[in-house]
């Protein structure tokens, strides 16, 4: 130990394979023993220009990109595409497409949810919750590929509404799976939040404060989680949600106080899918308009000069669940929009790590990075430079680390 | 910030906030209003154009209303000038109150170089390098002037969002169907058609990819026998 001493600060290199996102992202940790002093990032390692491709493209066509933009938002970003068109174009969208765009969104959070709890439940070595996290999302995956076809990749959403009706038969299996998640709700509190383990590495690591969470811009639950009241389907609603009750979810909803820690932010993504399942029933209740009224307009050569026709700029946002996603399209009377920018929830809470990373060990990484995002993976490659040798740690050496950290507490 | 004693004030005393405070700085004020949803909720917003010499001072104001939530940098190349949009979000937690306030702020091509306002936003640096990254605008005073999302390879001077010269240029461009197949690979067991490729030999110029790059790859005869082969052995064993 006192040898390395002399030589810290050392630095880390995580990345640029790395974890805790759906891209490649490298990692500089400045060390100090276990400790982080400091933390870089540099992302942008699978940059695919989208948003060029998309500006050479009809707004039809980018519908099948937005949908491919993320793995597990299948709706969020298209969702916030087409209502920017929409709005360009003035189009509106039938009552009862509004209604079936916010059921796909709550069942899309339902299930990025439980895949993030699993996720964190693997990266603290609690294999167990893992499993059963990803085993009970199934049912979600299930209901979607009931309504859409898919389990990914939905392809729902079209410019004006959506491509497939949600029909009264379709209804006992929804409410199926929705009150199987209603009956899940208790165990998946008792699991997660009365665990004593999850208790110990998670309260009090990874701290954002309401401040930094404000002027960081964060988004979704990792600014919720740091009592941030801050919720684009309440603050500005859209689709459907203008027309329903319900209440942001807050850490104050279940504990006594606020921290802004890993704990809170399980807390508020476990406490969203109830509020999702009640969303979903309120939706599926007041279902207005007749079946089969779902598109602005079915014909795509009508739709397609209405698209060419258009002209001006606006913005799309929608509460994705990982926080706020932002489409800007600015079009000019072209096949193609004349400038595109996505803005994807994760941008805005990336910089949040240099604040909850500072002053945490090396075992917490995994967790922390995780804890603002629930597309973790694993960390893939780390690489130690002590001086003039290195060693270099897998994404296995890495979760090691931090299971035999959940050990040693117990 | 403070959730407790904030009164929302509606998009219109926004603007009139606006339009008192920089008389002669803002060019143009509209404020745009979107319903949807059986109740059609409204939600406001506010786009207000404004010279770069106040963009500063126009952030304090809006900081002075609400301390806002701020979205991102939206930036279009109009050929003429680069237009940035900031997209800032006021009186979120109040519901149905939220107003989207975007500052529209033009700058000549010649003369490519912003404020920053990550003093005020400390967030918005992110936005601010992608904005240097891949429109090529110039933020003065930015705390961190490293890129963002394009790979430390990627040519000098060239920014990907632009649509004059400095924007991506022909040959930078991969079209996946041209790009051919890697020749250290096996054939795939499918049986070419000779005089096909020998009429496609015309249309490479037009694609602009190398001849050894064309899809599928020139054979000659022999291999394509040995090739065939496995192939025909498979079919009779499944018989």
């Amino acid at each position: 130990m006192s040898d390395n001493k002399k030589n810290a600060p050392y630095k880390i290199p995580i990345g640029p394979i790395h974890p805790a996102l759906k891209e490649p992202i490298l990692f500089t940790f400045k060390m100090n023993g276990e400790v982080i002093e400091e933390v870089d990032f540099s992302p942008g390692k699978v940059h695919r220009g989208i948003e060029w491709m998309g500006m050479r493209r009809n707004p039809v066509q980018i519908v099948h990109l937005t949908d491919r933009i993320c793995g597990i938002c299948g709706v969020t970003h298209t969702f916030a595409f087409s209502r920017a068109v929409e709005q360009v174009a003035g189009i509106r969208v039938p009552e009862r497409a509004q209604y079936i765009r916010t059921i796909m969104a709550e069942l899309e959070r339902i299930q990025s949810h439980l895949l993030w709890a699993g996720v964190a439940a693997h990266e603290l070595g609690f294999d167990t919750l893992f499993n059963l996290a990803w085993r009970v999302r199934e049912e979600s995956l299930d209901v979607i590929e009931y309504i859409t076809g898919n389990r990914i990749n939905y392809g729902i959403i079209q410019i004006g509404g959506v491509r497939r009706d949600i029909v009264k038969e379709q209804i006992p299996r929804i409410e199926e799976a929705l009150s199987y998640y209603e009956g899940l709700v208790d165990k998946m509190l008792k699991l997660f939040l009365h665990d004593k383990t999850i208790n110990m590495r998670c309260r009090g690591s990874g701290i954002l404060t309401k401040k930094a969470a404000l002027e960081l811009c964060t988004v979704g639950p990792t600014a919720r989680a740091s009592g941030l009241k801050f919720d684009v389907r309440i603050d500005s609603p859209y689709g459907a949600y203008g027309d329903i009750d319900f209440d942001m979810v807050l850490p104050e909803c279940y504990l006594s106080e606020t921290n802004g820690d890993v704990y809170d932010r399980i807390v508020v993504r476990i406490l969203e899918i109830p509020q999702s399942v009640s969303i979903i029933r309120q939706c599926l209740k007041n279902m207005p308009g007749e079946e089969g009224d779902i598109l602005w307009e079915p014909k795509m050569p009508k739709l397609l000069s209405a698209c060419k026709k258009a002209g001006g700029e606006a913005v799309g946002r929608v509460e994705a669940p990982r926080g706020e996603c932002i489409h800007y399209v600015r079009m000019k009377k072209a096949d193609a929009p004349y400038m595109w920018k996505v803005k994807a929830s994760t941008y805005s809470n990336q910089l949040a790590w240099l604040e909850i990373l500072k002053g945490e060990q090396i075992a917490d990484i995994p967790i922390i990075v995780a804890s603002i995002d629930p597309c973790m993976s694993c960390t893939d490659r780390v690489s130690v430079i002590r001086k003039n040798s290195s060693e270099i740690f897998t994404k296995e050496q890495l979760h090691r680390m931090s299971v035999e950290k959940t050990r040693g507490l117990n | 910030m403070s959730d407790i004693k904030r009164t929302p004030l509606t998009a219109n005393e926004i603007a009139d906030r606006f339009s008192d405070k920089f008389a002669g700085k803002i060019s143009d004020i509209s404020i745009r209003q979107w319903t949807e949803g059986a109740k059609s909720t409204p939600v406001n917003s506010v786009w207000i154009t404004i010279e770069r010499s106040i963009l500063h001072d126009a952030v304090k104001e809006v900081i002075s209303i609400d301390y806002p939530h701020f979205g991102v940098i939206s930036a279009v190349d109009e050929v003429d000038f680069v237009e940035l949009l900031y997209h800032m979000y006021v009186y979120f937690g109040c519901p149905g109150k939220g107003v989207e306030i975007t500052l529209k702020v033009a700058l000549p091509k010649e003369d490519l170089i912003i404020p920053t306002i990550s003093d005020l936003i400390p967030g918005a640096v992110y936005s601010e390098r992608e904005k240097r990254e891949l429109m090529g605008v110039e933020v003065a005073d930015i705390p961190d002037k490293r890129g963002l999302f394009l790979p430390d390879d990627f040519p000098k001077g060239i920014y990907p969002w632009r649509k004059d010269d400095a924007g991506i240029k022909e040959g930078m461009v991969k079209d996946l169907w041209a790009v051919g197949r890697p020749e250290d690979r096996p054939n795939p067991p499918v049986k070419p058609k000779p005089k096909k490729e020998a009429k496609s030999g015309g249309d490479e110029t037009k694609n602009s990819a190398p001849k050894n790059d064309v899809w599928p790859p020139e054979k000659s005869d022999e291999e394509n026998k040995a090739e065939i082969k496995p192939c025909e052995l498979a079919e009779v064993k499944g018989e």
